[in-house]
């Protein structure tokens, strides 16, 4: 009897608890984005959060954009080979790339990036006082350190999936052409004539939500950072995790909102 | 005469820890006080709750007059900005240039345009003893001596007429503490400013304090004259002050 009790006992902690949490970066969301229609703005703050997401992720986001496009075309190939359906590739790699993998993969790369970045150097400051001494020289910590990292990561990541979006057709384009010999101009017209622009405006969409997403866990998880170094490498963890997975939850919730029939 | 900050039954607990116990005391205009106790006896948390980054369980927090605890958000904004802090590990933000940290407050209250701040920066470092070309460091490339410095020109860059020193000597050699005592005494003097300096270092204690006060257990068990720490009667004080091992603090450890 008192193991089933403390079973549910168990159960019920980790389900308050996670309401807890829930509510909380729920609270903490609201009150960054309001500080979004407030003055003071901070404009230097928001462009090196745009810089720091947006320039110092290309090459990462880029890398994986074009990898996976070649890594597609091949698979596809070998798989549609089997009931002659090669020529679908230009719009499976279309497809795949503007609706799903450009915002996906470019979100789980730069909340890997930026996301535990963002939870160190908040981390850090919670932890060695300085958000205290933000809030003693007349500055709301949420508004100098939250508000603008938000913005950036709304505005950052679209920006990063149009280029991954080009990359990775490109890389499916150079392997379909260059290795399994399709015609240049039937391939590009293939991909021009299957891609709507619904495909990539939602893929845009999403990016906007996965920016905002990496960019509050980085914040909520850095600025509820406890215990010295142990605290910040556990929020700097917590915050990818939290990131990555609310990522995926997102893209499921976005696709069923776009495309759900 | 009116305290310039007066706190009554002022409570605070984490959980099942209780903190403060019911702190009273007054602290007079123009003096400066310094509150000792051992560490976790709650010393940070009542500074704390006075500049409000806690908010305490119950009881009053007055500045000149105004329970600051009944005030709407906005102006307790307004009066704590009136208040210096300097940080027992100085708290420099390590991504902004020395001159950037001590002009922030400044330029965050819109009192100094941006393009004027290296110049204000320089004399603010001048009166802690330092060259205008330190603005140009950044805190990780300072000793810690001239990091509490560096602190110290940004607490007092805004003029404020409150000033809080948690452990300003923390961390820094006999000699180092001393010249940044002299600083802070210095510092208070010119602004005509309330302090109120929280530490366990006895000798800095004495050099800045006009005034003493000792928590323990979350209460103000003694207070009284600076100059008097060392010879009161008060078991307490006269153990945490002697550094002996032989007392009533102890007996409670042994608990």
């Amino acid at each position: 009897m008192n193991l089933i009790l403390d079973s549910l006992a168990a159960v019920g902690r980790g389900v308050i608890g996670a309401c807890h949490v829930a509510g909380s970066v729920t609270v903490f969301a609201a009150i960054g984005l309001s500080h979004l229609l407030r003055p003071p703005f901070y404009g230097r703050l928001f462009a090196r959060a745009l810089l720091e997401i947006g320039y110092f992720s290309l090459p990462v986001v880029a890398l994986t954009a074009i990898f996976t496009g070649m890594v597609l075309a091949l698979q596809s190939y070998t798989g549609f080979a089997r009931f002659s359906a090669e020529s679908a590739i230009a719009n499976v790699v279309v497809l795949s790339i503007t609706r799903e993998l450009g915002p996906v993969l470019a979100g789980l790369m730069v909340a890997g990036r930026v996301g535990a970045a963002m939870a160190a150097e908040i981390g850090t400051m919670r932890v060695t006082d300085q958000i205290d001494a933000l809030s003693t020289l007349s500055t709301n910590p949420m508004k100098y350190l939250v508000a603008p990292r938000l913005l950036a990561g709304i505005v950052a990541l679209p920006m990063l999936v149009v280029v991954a979006d080009i990359l990775g057709v490109l890389g499916g384009f150079i392997v379909s052409t260059l290795k399994l010999g399709f015609n240049v101009g039937t391939y590009l017209r293939n991909t021009l004539d299957f891609m709507q622009a619904m495909d990539v405006t939602s893929g845009l969409v999403k990016a906007a939500v996965f920016g905002f997403l990496i960019a509050l866990m980085g914040c909520y998880q850095g600025y509820n950072s406890r215990g010295g170094a142990e605290g910040v490498g556990a929020a700097t963890t917590a915050a990818v995790v939290s990131a990555s997975i609310l990522i995926l939850a997102f893209d499921y919730v976005l696709t069923e909102m776009f495309f759900a029939r | 005469m009116t305290p310039k900050i007066r706190l009554r039954n002022v409570r605070k607990s984490f959980a099942e820890k209780l903190v403060l116990d019911g702190i009273d005391l007054d602290i007079m205009p123009g003096t400066s006080t310094v509150v000792i106790g051992g560490s976790g006896s709650g010393k940070s948390v009542l500074l704390k709750c006075i500049l409000g980054l806690l908010e305490p369980d119950a009881g009053s927090i007055e500045i000149d007059g105004t329970d600051i605890l009944r005030l709407p958000r906005r102006e307790q904004e307004a009066i704590r900005s009136r208040i210096g802090m300097l940080f027992q590990n100085g708290a420099l933000f390590d991504s902004l240039a020395v001159w950037e940290n001590v002009v922030f407050g400044l330029l965050a209250q819109r009192r100094l345009r941006r393009s004027d701040g290296r110049d204000r920066a320089a004399e603010f470092l001048a009166q802690v003893g330092l060259a205008a070309s330190v603005g140009d460091l950044y805190p990780a490339e300072l000793s810690g001596g001239m990091q509490k410095r560096v602190a110290l020109a940004r607490a007092i860059a805004a003029r404020p007429d409150i000033m809080f020193f948690d452990e300003p000597t923390t961390g820094l050699d006999p000699i180092m503490g001393a010249v940044i005592d002299g600083l802070v005494v210095d510092c208070v003097k010119q602004l005509g400013s309330t302090a109120v300096a929280i530490t366990h270092d006895m000798a800095s204690a004495r050099r800045i304090g006009d005034e003493a006060a000792m928590i323990h257990r979350g209460r103000i068990v003694w207070s009284g004259p600076a100059a008097e720490l060392m010879d009161t009667r008060n078991p307490v004080v006269d153990q945490f002050t002697h550094g002996r091992r032989e007392g009533p603090i102890q007996m409670e450890l042994r608990r």
